[in-house]
């Protein structure tokens, strides 16, 4: 007697599908990208997190990292705007439908250089959406020049040496009002995957700017962008566990080491102090760090500032419950009443 | 003081008619001193009586100081084009004043304060003197007020000249500070001091009157901008992203207004809008796209240097079929200079727009009816052919004071094109079709059918938005035969703009040899060109184009005349070149008229056109 053993069925989410779900192309970036570890963050970040994969929008500018938001994803719409302007594009869609999650991919260049200008905006307005740069320091399709967040002294592998002093775009961004700022590194999964999913709980745009070497032109022993200079560099700011709305709340922490912070859908963030008297939620502190950490030329990584209870830019406009995407026309156009008295007005 | 001017003065000439309703007033003041609401007086209250009338501010590009003129065009024929000739000069900028009094036509009334001397400098017009600076001090009691209240009295003063009914400029001051009690009661002072000094004071000698007749009764007065706002909130636009640009900041702050009134769900309070300041132009048409493809009607409002920042972004839209207006309301450009003059500059420009194989349909309105008008069918057609549309005014129909009747309300129902809205309607298609394909031509139209965003929970629904590479399925593809496929495509939904746009106006018995090609604010001087023209023994056709592609007719019009003058209100003949284009063998029966001095297109310009053009 034989017996065929059942096909294991594929583990599935609290929304019923398989991570396979939330998979999109294959990637054709180099192999070893540090992109593609991020694409794989954010994958099981959705799929952890039961979001219903078609209400993800995603969006990108520009270059390798822009490339990545089709390699995830796919059963959600996908925007690939022109070079540095995602956020225009996401803004617009956030006020066309302001129900959709909204997560944007984009590099040091698409965003340092020519989308700062956009960028400023998108943190200043506060427009739901996760902002994911992919930080390595140089422009890779256009194979290897600096961008702005190149560190001073960093040398390109053809010689040339930086002069100029990095953007630092998490500084920038608590100075612009983002309520949700992070620094990560593309090797370190555990602490990405958390400040990922803390990012889709949170309500207002969320910033991450993650080091994620360029294994083709900027992954040599004289830049600060290697994946090997991060890795023995990293210094995390605390440990980061994350408490989904879904889940039981447990209090089996201790106050005085860790840090709890509720976020906008009921997750919790859970913060294991590893800097004393560093407090995310304090606006001085985070920029003390940030410049601390500018001045010794550390690596530093976690949540760096968080604002839970800040109003988005939909919030403020006090925006219809309904998308006006898909507002039915009778509520767009006004009835004849209306006209008639625009008319009266100007006889 | 009137004796001195009378000597002075030349007495109207024995037998010469009286200049009745068909003249040009001309108020020259300093940009800031507050003349607008004076002006508007003036024009509303002549509205009021019942002659045709339009008003139009020349100003320069500064806050105060600059010299400013405001011309005031009465047409018992009902004719509203700028006026060349200038009938009743108001001198009341001292910058300004010589060179203004030297360039009236002979027998013109000019009102000027009486400190500047002027009436020495011209024999052949008529001068009024008025103590302005004096008179202001008696009638105005608050000092703060007199640099203000000193315009309304030259409202009074040519009221008296002229014969404006002064019940009807008491109802305009009503008009213009509805609502504030005392405003009304300073001015209306200020305007019957004058009033009555001049009647006491001044002897008519020139031959300028205004007659009450019934030509406006019914009408409205509006700008254009005002205009294409209602139009746009009557066609439901949603998201609104905007850059501050003078000609059309005007556009977007009516919006506002009309919208925060009219486009409050009754049910919620909630506005059903959103409506946008953003950093630049280039986030302003990248907001419209990422609304657009959302699925909203979104709109943004700019001027000829914005298109240019919008270049990128409108050829990302043509390529990757996003829907979205652009309104270019032209003027003099770029940077400092004639920001404020109007010009027809954008033609080429925008209509061949981004690089790559681009182009895109404008609409071209002539009138503020159609500025009202094609800004519905602007977002119509946005929609229904998936890709960027232009409404193309001008500075002088954007912002200037026009009569017309009052807009009807909208019969069509919005046309949102071919978006698949729900899963049942994406079954179905994949069960007619085979597959939905984004970017499939399954219709023979080359318009490709479209889903939103979060819409349908199905494996195929979504799709990915790219720029010039894709496939029918919008995957990601650099093959030779997928982009040729595509370009081919979109050249085909091109031709199948044409039969979708507002075709031409055409006027005339179709059978004088010369016509006359013209679109947007030439209309007004065209129309009026026209008629003088017939006067003289020369009748033309006309063709008034609203749209770009051409619709098939164009050509047939252009045959079917010996000689054709096409009007461009800029130095190069953009419409003339891409007429010639169109048109094949038969452009030689074209001829170019162009008039670029920044001030708008006036009857005369063409008339001298043409003639020229038809000198034997």
């Amino acid at each position: 007697m034989s017996s065929v053993a059942e096909p294991k069925a594929p583990a599935t989410n609290r929304a019923g599908l398989t991570i396979k779900e939330y998979g999109g192309l294959k990637s054709t970036l180099c192999v070893g990208c540090g992109h593609d570890v991020i694409t794989r963050q954010i994958t099981q970040a959705l799929y952890d997190m039961g979001v219903a994969p078609h209400r993800v929008a995603k969006f990108s500018g520009i270059g390798c990292s822009s490339k990545t938001t089709a390699y995830f994803a796919d059963r959600g719409h996908g925007f690939n705007a022109v070079h540095g302007r995602m956020p225009a594009v996401a803004t617009g869609a956030a006020l066309a439908n302001a129900s959709l999650l909204n997560l944007g991919v984009s590099g040091d260049g698409d965003t340092a250089s020519i989308g700062a200008g956009q960028f400023v905006h998108l943190l200043r307005r506060n427009v739901p959406m996760i902002y994911i740069v992919e930080n390595n320091g140089v422009y890779g399709l256009t194979k290897g020049q600096f961008s702005a967040t190149a560190d001073v002294g960093s040398k390109l592998k053809t010689g040339v040496v930086n002069d100029l002093p990095a953007i630092d775009l998490c500084a920038m961004a608590i100075q612009l009002g983002c309520g949700y700022v992070a620094r990560s590194f593309s090797g370190d999964m555990k602490q990405l995957l958390a400040l990922i999913k803390g990012a889709i709980a949170h309500r207002g745009t969320s910033m991450l700017d993650v080091i994620s070497p360029c294994v083709t032109f900027n992954n040599h022993e004289d830049s600060t962008k290697s994946y090997k200079w991060a890795k023995d560099h990293e210094i995390q700011i605390q440990e980061i566990g994350f408490v989904p709305y879904f889940d039981e709340i447990t209090v089996d922490y201790d106050p005085g080491t860790t840090q709890d912070v509720l976020l906008h859908d009921g997750s919790h963030i859970r913060l294991r102090k590893l800097r004393e008297d560093f407090d995310p939620t304090d606006k001085r502190k985070a920029f003390g760090l940030l410049q601390d950490a500018q001045e010794k030329g550390e690596f530093l990584t976690g949540l760096i500032y968080v604002e839970p209870t800040k109003k988005d830019f939909v919030s403020l406009l006090g925006m219809h419950e309904t998308a006006l995407a898909t507002m039915p026309d009778e509520k767009l156009r006004p009835g004849a009443e209306a006209l008639g008295k625009i008319m009266e007005s100007l006889k | 003081m009137s004796t001195v001017l009378e000597e002075k003065a030349p007495a109207p000439q024995a037998g010469r008619p009286e200049v009745i309703n068909d003249f040009s007033i001309h108020v020259a003041t300093a940009n800031g001193s507050g003349s607008q609401s004076s002006n508007n007086i003036l024009m509303r209250s002549i509205f009021q009586m019942g002659i045709p009338v339009s008003g139009k501010n020349l100003f320069p590009s500064n806050i105060q100081g600059l010299p400013t003129w405001f011309t005031i065009r009465t047409s018992g024929e009902g004719f509203i084009a700028r006026r060349r000739d200038v009938g009743v000069l108001i001198c009341m900028n001292p910058e300004t004043a010589q060179e203004d009094v030297r360039t009236v036509h002979p027998g013109a009334a000019v009102i000027y304060e009486e400190s500047l001397k002027l009436d020495g400098t011209r024999g052949d017009v008529h001068f009024y003197p008025v103590p302005f600076s004096k008179l202001v001090l008696e009638l105005v009691q608050d000092g703060k007020l007199r640099r203000l209240a000193v315009n309304m009295i030259y409202v009074g003063v040519a009221a008296w000249l002229l014969g404006i009914d002064m019940e009807e400029i008491h109802k305009a001051v009503i008009k213009q500070f509805r609502g504030k009690e005392k405003a009304v009661e300073i001015n209306w002072a200020a305007i019957r001091g004058g009033y009555d000094w001049a009647a006491k004071n001044l002897t008519k000698a020139d031959p300028f009157r205004l007659e009450r007749m019934n030509a406006t009764e019914g009408k409205i007065i509006i700008d254009g901008n005002a205009a294409a706002a209602i139009g746009a909130m009557m066609a439901g636009v949603s998201v609104v992203a905007w850059y501050p640009i003078t000609p059309s900041s005007s556009l977007a702050e009516s919006l506002i207004d009309y919208c925060r009134v009219h486009r409050i769900d009754p049910e919620t309070g909630k506005p059903t809008f959103a409506i946008i300041q953003a950093e630049d132009e280039l986030a302003a048409a990248g907001m419209v796209l990422g609304a657009g493809w959302a699925g909203a009607r979104a709109m943004t409002t700019t001027s000829g240097p914005g298109i240019s920042l919008m270049s990128e972004f409108t050829g990302l839209g043509y390529y990757a079929e996003v829907p979205a207006v652009i309104v270019d309301v032209q003027r003099v450009g770029p940077s400092t200079g004639l920001p404020t003059r109007t010009m027809q500059g954008d033609i080429l420009s925008t209509y061949y727009l981004s690089h790559g194989d681009c182009r895109h349909v404008l609409l071209f309105p002539g009138s503020v009816t159609e500025c009202y008008l094609l800004a519905q069918d602007a977002f119509d057609l946005a929609e229904r052919l998936q890709t960027p549309v232009f409404l193309m005014t001008d500075l002088d129909l954007g912002m200037n004071n026009w009569m017309a009747d009052p807009f009807t309300y909208p019969e069509k129902p919005l046309d949102r094109g071919k978006v698949i809205r729900t899963e049942e309607q994406l079954k179905e298609h994949i069960a007619r079709f085979g597959e939905f394909g984004r970017y499939a031509d399954v219709d023979g139209d080359g318009i490709p059918w479209r889903t939103l965003p979060g819409e349908i929970d199905h494996p195929v629904a979504a799709y990915f938005t790219r720029g010039s590479g894709h496939t029918e399925r919008a995957t990601y593809s650099e093959r030779p035969d997928d982009y040729q496929r595509n370009m081919d495509r979109l050249a085909l939904k091109f031709e199948t703009a044409r039969r979708y746009v507002p075709g031409p106006v055409v006027e005339g018995d179709g059978r004088a040899p010369v016509a006359v090609i013209a679109y947007g604010s030439s209309d007004f001087a065209v129309q009026e060109a026209r008629h003088l023209l017939r006067r003289k023994g020369l009748p033309t056709d006309y063709l008034r184009l609203r749209a770009l592609p051409f619709t098939p007719d164009v050509a047939g019009f252009v045959a079917a005349h010996d000689r054709v003058y096409v009007v461009d209100q800029n130095r190069d003949g953009q419409m003339f070149d891409l007429l010639r284009l169109e048109v094949g063998a038969d452009a030689a029966r074209l001829r170019s008229i162009r008039h670029y001095d920044g001030f708008p297109l006036d009857a005369e310009t063409v008339i001298e056109g043409i003639e020229a053009g038809e000198k034997p």
